[in-house]
């Protein structure tokens, strides 16, 4: 019976160059990938914002969105839903449902973003530390933030509770556009209106780019230096919540510990591309990675996502060193 | 908060047990879930168990070994298959006062590289009569030559590369049906029960998928009319499903594990793709079912394994000493180091008298009837089809 | 401390040498000693985690070029290693298409011209970017060498190779030195390839490249406008460190005899930059230390594998809170030849000049976040202003 099998063979290609299928899914893809950008974006953001003030990037970040995660997948669990079963509920109990998911997720995530600065970071920034420093202790934190979730959460991913399922309002092109996604990009346009008019309006945001713009001359100002790197990491950890409850929406099996890696990864690209240090260039960045992952996988094949996605970034900055949109936090007010 | 979710999962899983139980005592019966009368084997009552006769002997501090992810990435499988491995030592130990006996649990991290030094600090460890592991084909393929070098006896839960028996190890067992055995078997019924001319198979990028794909794909020939690759930890198939439409199958196979068959599942019915969708043993999981939140139904789960009947003991006493239900492999695992357990309670005191008694050892356990080929490979390998009906994964037909 | 490093630094280097000969001894006799606490055992083979350990270092010596001497922050250096790794596989194993089976010496100076080479067409188009866009761009890369591994099919993937070539020779009792579960030969090799490459970069870094390399960490703009040709020689240390990294590659494979695309993933690389900047950046003995620790937490606290990477992502925060400069520090001298330099201006003995620096770079306040001697990841906003 166990005989020796001849061992695989491999007809297929390993790329294949499908135009008739990119052509095909033009549209379909893009309104995805729109959908799926808009949490990159917000995760993003949350890189751009500490990059503008710190320059430092915060490898821990994407814990803070599986932080996130879990807050929104708990809640929903403390609110009596059941993993694998399909809530009956009346519309407007599900929305106020997922508002209150969301604003947990909202307070967990910003307060841990609060809580990683000071253990983390504030020690290093207090040491006059270099810069690379902050980064090993955001990758320390980062695997100590995963394995504390492995540990108390196991490593399966958790059961899956969908509040929302997807149902087709209209299409675009032929292309469906389904609740759920446009709940997705318009809830996510309106945070990252609310972020940028935060920063670029707001007196605390006038600290925030004043602190990007010249730390020294901020703090001679009157601005309160650690009082603004709080308040950034806050607001990153805010929107790092609300990708999450996106997240959760979008893909309800996303519950586990090592879920943020690869989205936190591909929302740093994101940021880069867009150029780092600038909201707009983050929400930019997201959407533009989100969409032009989706054509990349019909035209060269699925397992060629990430390749896309990297080469993309490569030939970008090749091209304008510092991103889409350049300029960094401090010089992109309106 | 806390308390109260565990309350509430502790509820659900008290729900599907009683719900599997009570499958299972019809089990001899009446057939659940309509499957052809080619009968699900009875609940097979001569399958051996940890506890043995409680009679065993053996010398304080006799060890066997796990070698596999604990904490590393895709640290569940082996968590799933270290449990049960616990679980069978534990129940052991309880009922042989006169032969208790250690788990050694080395951490792999998964990958070939970290493999090394665990394992060869449990060849080292003279303790150590036998190994339940390792779990993945790579980390096995990197140690199996330093495994049978040591004469350590090795009979894996769950690695189903055909290749890993091809190496001449005298050493290693392999405790399923590989993909050779599962592939064309699946493929058999593809076409001739589903009648499917146009078939889909997607992959994920493990050694796993890779070789099963590889298989099913060769059996079906051109009837394999797209190809797929995904990858392992993706969530998000907006573009796969894309590629699925305009392909337009009526029959789709997916080579891999259920973490990513369940969102991959769910996003394919909620794009309107009620195609039939077929999966391995990989995907037979509960998980599977729980996570695809309802989606999930109607799909059609192939596994070298005989059915699930004879497992209500086992996933009871998993359930209740890891508060999960067992997981892909768990059986296997648990199969697996009874069989050990059975040898040293019988009287091997060394390596060499352990793997003996394995590589002779003919038995019925909870998943198959156990007894090797000289290379390793089991020799009868029942591979039967199930199918999800109702949020529970119920028995449809053997298939090979 | 203090005392320590002022009394080495003040023998000349040959002195030097003499006294790291026994250390070297020690080193070697490290596997054989198996001394209790410090070893691993029972649970992970202690010649095995050293060896691990020494692959790391030299890792971390190859990527200390890049990051600790020309100041350019990589972090895709793991695609180096990676490239060392499967030149390594796709030379001598049976699995690979190119149907060849070289021996192991014959693969290691192919393989480091291989990733010389790679690191030269990486770095060509890269390295007009500045600080943290370098840093992703080579992010990217790493994830693009791993996913070719992944997709491309005579990559072999998740499948791998197997049979890797090792290094031949037997021990007077016929067992080979160079074996997977016996890693004391290997050992033994990584520790004289060290001193080698050692002795080589310290060379190296006396010489003009050296030179050239401290004037772009430290200035790029001044360097350049001095007539250093900053572009060709951050090409340079891009390619000396992706030789190392390739050479560290098929050492791995040789020793693990198997290469598959597991291993090769971000978490990978940024593990050698916590090595870099845990031991001190740009300072050699301190970033042999830091890869010691990298590698050797994991393993050491085996025997508790659920809590393992939890307390090496503690020890990696508590560790950088407490030695924020590197365990080791970063020699901070601004020339190449900055021992003899300060030892005339300040007389025989002075320690290397930190405290003037640190001392001014307190003056200058807390405000700034960054220090003088911050050298990697020059701000993008750094050069234009």
């Amino acid at each position: 019976m166990a005989h020796a099998a001849p061992l695989v063979v491999h007809a297929e290609p390993w790329i294949n160059f499908d135009v008739g299928l990119l052509a095909d899914r033009f549209w379909a893809n893009t309104i995805n990938g729109l959908a799926y950008g808009s949490v990159y974006a917000l995760i993003a953001l949350g890189y751009t914002l500490v990059y503008g003030v710190l320059q430092l990037i915060n490898f821990a970040h994407s814990e803070i969105f599986v932080i996130g995660v879990f807050a929104t997948y708990l809640t929903f669990i403390s609110l009596g839903f059941e993993p694998g079963a399909i809530p009956n509920l009346p519309i407007a109990a599900i929305i106020l449902d997922l508002i209150l998911a969301g604003l947990v997720a909202m307070t967990v995530s910003g307060l841990a973003a609060v809580g990683l600065e000071r253990v983390a970071y504030r020690p290093l920034r207090r040491r006059n530390a270099p810069r690379l420093a902050f980064l090993i202790t955001a990758i320390g934190a980062s695997f100590a933030i995963q394995q504390v979730i492995r540990i108390w959460r196991g490593s399966n991913p958790e059961g899956t509770i969908r509040l929302l399922p997807p149902q087709p309002v209209f299409t675009i092109f032929g292309a469906p556009i389904t609740n759920l996604q446009i709940v997705i990009i318009l809830a996510s346009l309106a945070m990252f209106v609310v972020a940028d008019q935060f920063v670029n309006r707001s007196r605390l945001g006038r600290g925030i780019r004043a602190v990007a713009q010249d730390p020294a001359t901020a703090t001679l100002m009157g601005v309160n230096r650690e009082r603004v790197i709080m308040i950034t990491f806050a607001v990153g950890g805010i929107l790092a919540g609300v990708a999450a409850l996106f997240y959760l929406m979008t893909i309800p099996q996303g519950a586990v510990y090592n879920g943020g890696f690869l989205l936190g990864i591909k929302a740093f690209t994101a940021a880069v591309l867009g150029g780092i240090g600038n909201l707009r260039g983050a929400l930019l960045g997201g959407l533009i990675l989100g969409v032009v992952e989706n054509y990349g996988q019909s035209l060269f094949g699925g397992d060629w996502r990430d390749v896309v996605a990297f080469v993309l970034l490569v030939l970008i900055l090749m091209f304008r060193p510092t991103g889409i949109l350049g300029e960094s936090l401090a010089r992109s007010r309106a | 908060m806390i308390r109260r979710r565990i309350a509430a999962v502790g509820a659900l899983a008290a729900a599907v047990a009683l719900v599997l139980s009570g499958c299972a005592n019809q089990g001899g019966g009446e057939q659940q879930g309509g499957g052809p009368a080619a009968g699900a084997p009875s609940q097979p009552t001569d399958a051996a168990l940890p506890a043995g006769n409680g009679q065993g002997r053996c010398a304080p501090g006799t060890s066997i070994g796990y070698a596999g992810t604990i904490a590393g990435q895709n640290a569940a499988l082996g968590i799933a298959i270290v449990n049960a491995a616990q679980l069978a030592v534990d129940q052991h130990n309880a009922a042989n006062p006169n032969c208790q006996v250690t788990l050694v649990r080395a951490d792999t991290g998964g990958t070939p590289d970290t493999a090394v030094g665990p394992t060869t600090g449990l060849i080292n460890n003279p303790a150590v009569l036998g190994l339940v592991g390792l779990p993945f084909s790579g980390e096995s393929r990197a140690m199996g030559p330093a495994l049978n070098a040591a004469g350590l006896v090795n009979i894996t839960p769950s690695a189903t590369n055909p290749g890993l028996t091809q190496n001449g190890w005298t050493n290693f067992f392999r405790g399923l049906g590989n993909d050779a055995v599962q592939g064309p078997a699946v493929a058999g019924y593809i076409q001739n029960r589903l009648n499917a001319q146009n078939v889909c198979v997607i992959k994920d990028d493990s050694d796993y998928g890779i070789g099963l794909a590889g298989t099913v794909t060769q059996a079906l020939g051109p009837r394999a009319s797209c190809q797929i690759d995904v990858k392992t930890n993706q969530r998000e198939f907006s573009a796969i499903i894309g590629q699925v439409q305009q392909a337009n199958p009526q029959a789709i196979f997916y080579a891999g594990y259920y973490q990513e068959a369940a969102p991959l599942i769910q996003q394919l019915r909620d794009a309107g793709v009620q195609t039939t969708f077929i999966g391995p043993d990989g995907v037979k999981d509960e998980q599977y079912v729980v996570n695809a939140a309802g989606s999930a139904d109607g799909s059609l789960l192939s596994c070298p394994c005989v059915p699930q009947e004879g497992f209500t003991d086992f996933t009871n006493a998993y359930r209740q000493a890891f508060g999960v239900p067992p997981q892909t492999y768990s059986a296997e695992s648990y199969d697996v180091t009874t069989i050990l357990l059975r040898g040293i309670d019988q009287g091997a005191a060394d390596r060499a008298a352990l793997l003996n008694f394995v590589r002779s050892y003919q038995g019925q356990g909870l998943t198959k009837r156990f007894q090797w080929s000289p290379t390793g490979e089991l020799t009868s390998t029942p591979v039967w089809m199930y199918r999800v009906q109702g949020n529970q994964i119920v028995t449809d037909t053997q298939i090979g | 401390m203090a005392g320590v490093s002022h009394w080495w630094n003040s023998k000349s280097r040959p002195a030097q040498w003499g006294y790291m000969v026994p250390v070297v001894i020690f080193l070697l006799a490290l596997p054989v000693l198996n001394p209790p606490i410090i070893t691993t055992e029972p649970y992970t083979d202690f010649p095995i985690a050293l060896f691990n350990a020494a692959v790391f270092a030299l890792i971390a010596i190859g990527l200390n070029v890049v990051i600790g001497q020309a100041g350019l922050l990589d972090l895709g250096y793991v695609g180096f290693f990676a490239i060392g790794a499967y030149t390594a596989a796709l030379l001598s194993s049976p699995d690979s298409e190119l149907g060849v089976r070289y021996p192991w010496l014959v693969i290691v100076p192919i393989a480091m011209v291989v990733t010389m080479i790679s690191g030269v067409i990486l770095g060509t188009p890269t390295l007009r970017l500045r600080g943290d866009y370098l840093a992703i761009v080579t992010l990217g890369f790493g994830e693009i060498v791993r996913l070719l591994a992944d997709n491309v099919d005579p990559l072999r993937g998740n499948r791998g190779f197997q049979n890797i070539a090792r290094p031949g020779g037997d021990f007077p009792d016929g067992t080979p030195i160079f074996s997977q579960t016996d890693a004391l030969g290997f050992y033994w090799l990584a520790v004289m390839i060290i001193v080698i490459v050692l002795l080589f970069m310290g060379n190296l870094e006396r010489s003009r490249v050296g030179r050239a390399w401290i004037a772009v960490r430290e200035d790029e703009d001044a360097a350049e406008l001095s007539g250093v040709p900053t572009y060709r020689f951050k090409i340079w240390a891009f390619a000396i460190g992706a030789a190392v990294g390739g050479l560290s590659g098929t050492l791995f494979a040789a020793q693990v005899g198997y290469v598959n695309n597991q291993r090769f993933d971000i978490t990978t690389s940024t593990l050698y930059l916590a090595a870099v900047v845990l031991g001190g950046q740009g300072n050699k003995v301190g970033v042999i230390l830091g890869a010691f620790l990298v590698s050797y937490i994991p393993d050491r606290f085996q025997f508790e594998p659920t809590y393992r990477f939890l307390i090496f992502g503690v020890a990696l925060i508590v560790l950088m809170i407490f030695r924020p400069q590197g365990l080791l520090g970063m020699r901070q001298h601004l020339l190449a030849n900055g021992r003899q330099a300060y030892q005339k201006l300040f007389g025989a003995g002075t320690a290397v000049a930190p405290s003037g620096l640190t001392a001014s770079s307190k003056a200058r306040g807390d405000l700034s976040e960054t220090v003088p001697d911050d050298h990697a990841g020059t701000s993008p906003r750094g050069g234009g202003e």
